[in-house]
């Protein structure tokens, strides 16, 4: 009778895996993989980086008198402008009211009921 | 089906005589048991019913679906979305003609439940996303759901009018008022029948109870109560009280760079009043009972699969985050998604899963790579059939997956426009992890990243399944003969 759809062939995975693990598992290569791109990762002590990204969500920022100090110094200059992550403030960057997302107007219908 | 034609040469085998057709029937029947299981999952045939949503490619941020979820009857079925909104779809009553077919799915009504809002004293800007929708069981004419964002619950009352009162006296019909002076004769207004309008009002408003943002809601079977977690706290409220709720977990560190661990996703038992439980990023669910303390930080009962340290890699908590719990019909199992797997736990027994099913372990070997492109935090949800037999859940490439308990096999699927004709039966699909790419199946480095399926529900009673892509609801249903 031939093969039930669906069922994954065992032999086969298992054959993959143990290949891999004469070597290293797979997750603790992809570990590597990571450090050896951003070898800085993890090094910070205390509490988890990306958890307290996670409970910020949403936060923005604004200063009225750091927007309005830079602007006075910058005189004719334009300020730097957000990157693509309008989210993220970095380096020299101050949010600007042309950085700020437009309020959304009221929205249409949604296109699952149409 | 290869399998029956198979049975019917070995019954010739046995005998001279042709087997008669009864006898044959009888074969088919019993061995397709005997093979499938009794009352296993993989007899179901899946077919396309519907989809719903937009074509085109170009997803509107608004678009894109955030939970979906049957109500107790399955005779509506909601999706909530990024943009605020709410879609209910009613099923058709059942045609006596059309046997081989289900009532198809509906539009019944839909409104804007959350609008963004900006908390200017925090500098938050509060999404108008739905993260949840639970249904209230019904108990009069009209039917009630919570939905939820990020910081506001909101009970909505859906009602259904068929008549309106006609024959006013001051008034005419389109409502301007009458020239007093002309009115002579005096009249009693009649209700007459009207096309029917289905009207959503928001009844109840329970705000400013959540710094964090709320992940979970969920009905008490008390039917009066239910509960509402964020990142790190859990409340209780009541249905007819707005402006109070109990806090009954708070898992906040006093020095918040202390913080470990957040909660991901609460809910109540389906019988136990005082019973709930709720998962954490670190990969635990703690049990608790309300009667023991009216502040429930310490558990009942921890559950927690002991982890091999020496599997232990940068990925491991993060991929041990759970991203969805849910507790089994009959009360005596619970369910959690972590990155790669599924889990079902027996309350009984708190040192392990009784049941672990892989998603997608191919997955393991590309973590680098979901870690940098995010999709190693994607939030995945799950659930049971009417049964608890049966446990399905999403993948990446618009795949889903569903594992049968009995028989302990499982089948992947895809949610796609390409196999859309009804009463089709959908074939399923394998993922090639390495080495030799068979025909039909796809690759690791093929799989699209970007079409998730993070929700999918299962129909209370019949085997009729929702499963939400990036901006279309596919509804899904078994071959009926």
């Amino acid at each position: 009778p031939k093969c039930f759809p669906g069922a994954q062939n065992p032999a086969e995975d298992l054959e993959d895996t143990q290949e891999k693990d004469k070597s290293i598992p797979p997750e603790r290569a992809e570990e590597a993989k990571l450090k050896a791109k951003y070898p800085n990762l993890g090094q910070k002590p205390g509490g988890s980086d990306f958890l307290m990204k996670r409970l910020q969500k949403g936060q923005k920022y604004f200063d009225s008198g750091d927007y309005n100090m830079a602007k006075a110094k910058m005189k004719n200059k334009q300020l730097p402008s957000a990157g693509p992550d309008k989210n993220l403030v970095t380096g020299d960057h101050i949010p600007t009211p042309q950085d700020l997302p437009q309020r959304k107007s009221s929205l249409v219908t949604s296109k699952l009921a149409g | 089906m290869g399998g029956d034609f198979w049975c019917v040469f070995w019954w010739h085998g046995l005998n001279e005589s042709l087997p008669s057709t009864e006898a044959v029937m009888f074969l088919k029947f019993s061995l397709r048991s005997v093979f499938y299981g009794a009352g296993g999952g993989n007899d179901i045939q899946w077919c396309f019913s519907q989809v719903k949503g937009a074509v085109d490619d170009d997803v509107a941020e608004a678009d894109i679906i955030s939970t979906v979820e049957f109500n107790h009857s399955g005779e509506l079925l909601a999706t909530g979305d990024k943009g605020g909104r709410v879609v209910i779809f009613q099923q058709e009553q059942e045609n006596k003609t059309q046997s081989h077919s289900r009532g198809e799915y509906n539009v019944y009504s839909t409104f804007q439940s959350h609008e963004p809002e900006f908390d200017y004293l925090k500098s938050l800007e509060i999404e108008e996303k739905i993260n949840k929708i639970r249904w209230l069981p019904q108990k009069n004419a009209a039917q009630f759901l919570l939905s939820t964002n990020d910081k506001t619950i909101k009970l909505w009352k859906i009602s259904e009018r068929d008549k309106r009162p006609e024959g006013y006296n001051l008034k005419e019909e389109d409502g301007r008022y009458r020239d007093p002076t002309t009115v002579t004769t005096l009249r009693v207004p009649v209700f007459r029948p009207m096309d029917l309008m289905v009207e959503a009002s928001p009844r109840r408003i329970f705000a400013n109870a959540h710094t964090y943002h709320i992940n979970s809601i969920s009905i008490n079977s008390d039917y009066e109560t239910y509960l509402s977690a964020d990142d790190l706290r859990i409340n209780l409220w009541h249905l007819e009280i707005t402006d109070r709720s109990f806090n009954i977990v708070d898992i906040k560190p006093a020095n918040m760079e202390e913080l470990t661990e957040v909660i991901t996703a609460a809910e109540f038992h389906p019988n136990s009043c005082s019973t709930f439980v709720y998962s954490s990023s670190k990969g635990t669910i703690r049990l608790c009972d309300m009667r023991a303390s009216a502040l429930c930080d310490r558990h009942s009962k921890l559950f927690e699969e002991p982890e091999d340290p020496s599997n232990r890699s940068f990925f491991s908590e993060i991929i041990s985050s759970i991203s969805d719990v849910k507790f089994s019909h009959s009360g005596r199992y619970m369910m959690t998604r972590d990155y790669l797997s599924v889990k079902i736990w027996d309350l009984n027994m708190e040192n392990r899963p009784v049941e672990t099913y892989q998603v997608h372990e191919y997955l393991r070997s590309k973590l680098c790579s979901l870690y940098e492109n995010d999709c190693i935090f994607d939030k995945f949800e799950c659930c049971w059939n009417g049964s608890d037999s049966i446990v399905m859940t999403g993948s990446y490439n618009n795949f889903f997956r569903m594992f049968d308990r009995n028989s302990k096999r499982d089948i992947t699927l895809e949610a796609s426009r390409e196999n859309n004709k009804p009463r089709t039966v959908l074939k399923p699909r394998k993922v090639c992890a390495s080495g030799k790419r068979k025909k039909d199946e796809i690759s690791v480095d093929s799989l699209d990243f970007n079409k998730k399926i993070l929700h999918t529900a299962w129909h209370p009673k019949e085997n009729i399944i929702a499963v939400a892509t990036t901006n279309n609801l596919y509804i899904f249903q078994d071959k009926m003969n």
